[in-house]
């Protein structure tokens, strides 16, 4: 479960918690932009050490790395892949660029997309989500079926241990047996999560009917999102740094990893 | 029978739940561990079959310690019935679930048919041998919860929080199966916050309050001494509570079923009656 631990919410004031989740969110659009527009190692580099400043102003360093702990199977899996079919069909990497460093940068860039959306859930609250999808115009039942989901996350992880429990108790060994066996040695543990989540989700509509969900089509919030002068900076930080990856992309020749090894 | 001697547990998340508990029970044995939530009475019960493993200390059972043993090894010993029955009912027929244990546990076909046949018989439930464990009621559900772990006949059966969600009727057939399963011999374990229900079967009771043993003794000792249930936060059976009020008239103090004091106040007006 550590991956989710890298993006679950918890209260601490900062000053990048306290930022407007619209900004925040803003910052994370123009990190996944920038990310997506290079491939050569050095601006990706540069991209990847790029939010650990907010990260240690918001202190989530620890759960922070965990997360890139958890990106880093998949990670992994990119490189492999990214590097096999480097060497196999070497026309489809760019000329300038090893199949090594290619591998390299893709999997540099599948990392620099999960730390930004980490370091955007770990100091965002689910109620803040909500409030900055509302109040811009998302509407309700989308809003709530989305903060809803994003909230049974911990509560799904803990239940699904207390049935890996319950059936361990029974002589379940989920280690055990060939490949085939050990996906069948988690339908025991598959099923009475499924049934459980279903039945919550049933109970909460019915709880939320009776608390008079969707009576009246204009909502208010108790709370409204306002801009302070932190989220300004943080408006122009996000410009500059798109501002500065379009004028490199395409004024400025980016060098490869693999042309600045001298010859 | 099993052996805790100086545990200590820390979870993940770093909540200290167990802080240097001892205790030992004894083969036979039947113990009530109450406390208020989050005392450690659930953390302490899954050290018995390995669902935790001691941070420092250690858990014996049968004078193995639990670090050397597998769960599934452990379990074959230790039966646990879990809270809620719905954490692990997963199969299409009721007869299935409760083979799904024996299974794992390796019983041959022709023994695991006589098993299962035999547990099915032990709760009530023969008739609904081929009906899905989802379509039962909650009450059932916990009988085939029950059924399923009593099945390959471990020496301990641990029950957590069994009489949770149950009503009157079926907390008496429990009641009644529970004293019938340890006088046949068999070592039981109930977690529980029930002190009526526990009044009723009046075990040894073991009382915990942060992570600590405060008290261990027979039931009736326990749940009368109002200084050991205030430490406890356990507010003692409400019969109790009229009698340790009821003392100054001469009436014993440490009631605490409610035949025992039906009996006692019979008498007691009997009595008075005559006196007049």
């Amino acid at each position: 479960m550590s991956v989710f631990e890298g993006f679950r919410f918890r209260h601490v004031s900062s000053p990048i918690h306290r930022r407007d989740p619209r900004v925040k969110f803003l910052y994370v659009l123009v990190m996944f932009i920038a990310a997506v527009m290079f491939y050569e190692l050095p601006p990706l580099l540069v991209l990847f050490f790029l939010p650990t400043p907010f990260v240690f102003l918001a202190g989530v360093q620890r759960q922070w790395l965990r997360s890139l702990r958890g990106a880093m199977f998949l990670a992994t899996f990119l490189f492999v892949f990214n590097l096999i079919f480097g060497y196999i069909s070497p026309g489809t990497i760019p000329w300038s660029m090893s199949p090594l460093e290619y591998a390299f940068s893709m999997s540099l860039r599948f990392l620099v997309l999960v730390e930004s959306f980490s370091v955007f859930f770990l100091t965002t609250s689910p109620d803040h989500l909500s409030l900055a999808l509302e109040q811009s115009h998302v509407p309700y039942e989308f809003t709530f079926a989305f903060t809803t989901a994003v909230r049974f996350v911990p509560v799904l992880a803990e239940e699904a241990q207390t049935i890996m429990d319950a059936q361990k108790a029974r002589g379940l060994e989920l280690e055990r047996g060939n490949f085939m066996k050990r996906v069948r040695n988690y339908i025991p543990i598959l099923i009475p999560l499924i049934v459980s989540a279903i039945r919550r989700s049933l109970e909460l509509a019915e709880a939320m009917e009776s608390r008079a969900w969707g009576a009246s089509k204009k909502r208010t919030n108790l709370y409204v999102l306002k801009m302070r002068e932190g989220d300004f900076i943080l408006i122009i930080i996000s410009i500059i740094l798109l501002v500065t990856a379009i004028y490199v992309r395409y004024f400025v020749p980016v060098p490869s990893f693999t042309m600045l090894l001298p010859k | 029978m099993i052996e805790v001697k100086d545990v200590y547990f820390t979870y993940p998340t770093e909540v200290e739940a167990l802080k240097g508990v001892s205790l030992s029970i004894r083969n036979g044995e039947f113990v009530a561990i109450m406390g208020q939530n989050g005392a450690g009475k659930t953390t302490l019960v899954k050290q018995f079959n390995g669902l935790l493993k001691p941070t420092k200390g250690e858990v014996l059972v049968d004078s193995v310690s639990t670090r050397d043993l597998s769960i599934a090894q452990l379990a074959r010993k230790v039966g646990f019935v879990f809270q809620n029955p719905d954490h692990q009912l997963f199969s299409e027929t009721v007869e299935e679930e409760i083979a799904f244990a024996l299974r794992n546990f390796g019983f041959k076909e022709a023994t695991l048919k006589r098993r299962v046949t035999w547990a099915l018989n032990l709760l009530g439930l023969t008739e609904y041998r081929k009906t899905s464990p989802f379509m039962l009621s909650g009450g059932e559900r916990k009988r085939v919860a029950l059924a399923s772990v009593l099945a390959w006949n471990p020496k301990v059966v641990i029950l957590d929080e069994p009489t949770i969600g149950q009503d009157h009727r079926q907390k008496e057939i429990l009641r009644q199966f529970i004293v019938q399963l340890n006088t046949q011999g068999k070592t039981v374990v109930i977690v529980t916050h029930d002190v009526e229900f526990v009044a009723e079967c009046s075990p040894r009771v073991v009382l915990m309050a942060q992570g600590q043993i405060v008290a261990d003794g027979d039931a009736q000792r326990i749940l009368t001494d109002p200084n050991v249930t205030l430490r406890a936060s356990i507010v003692p059976p409400q019969v109790t509570q009229i009698f340790l009020k009821l003392a100054d008239f001469g009436l014993p103090a440490d009631v605490i079923d409610v035949s025992e004091a039906m009996k006692v106040l019979v008498e007691y007006f009997e009595e008075e009656k005559g006196k007049r």
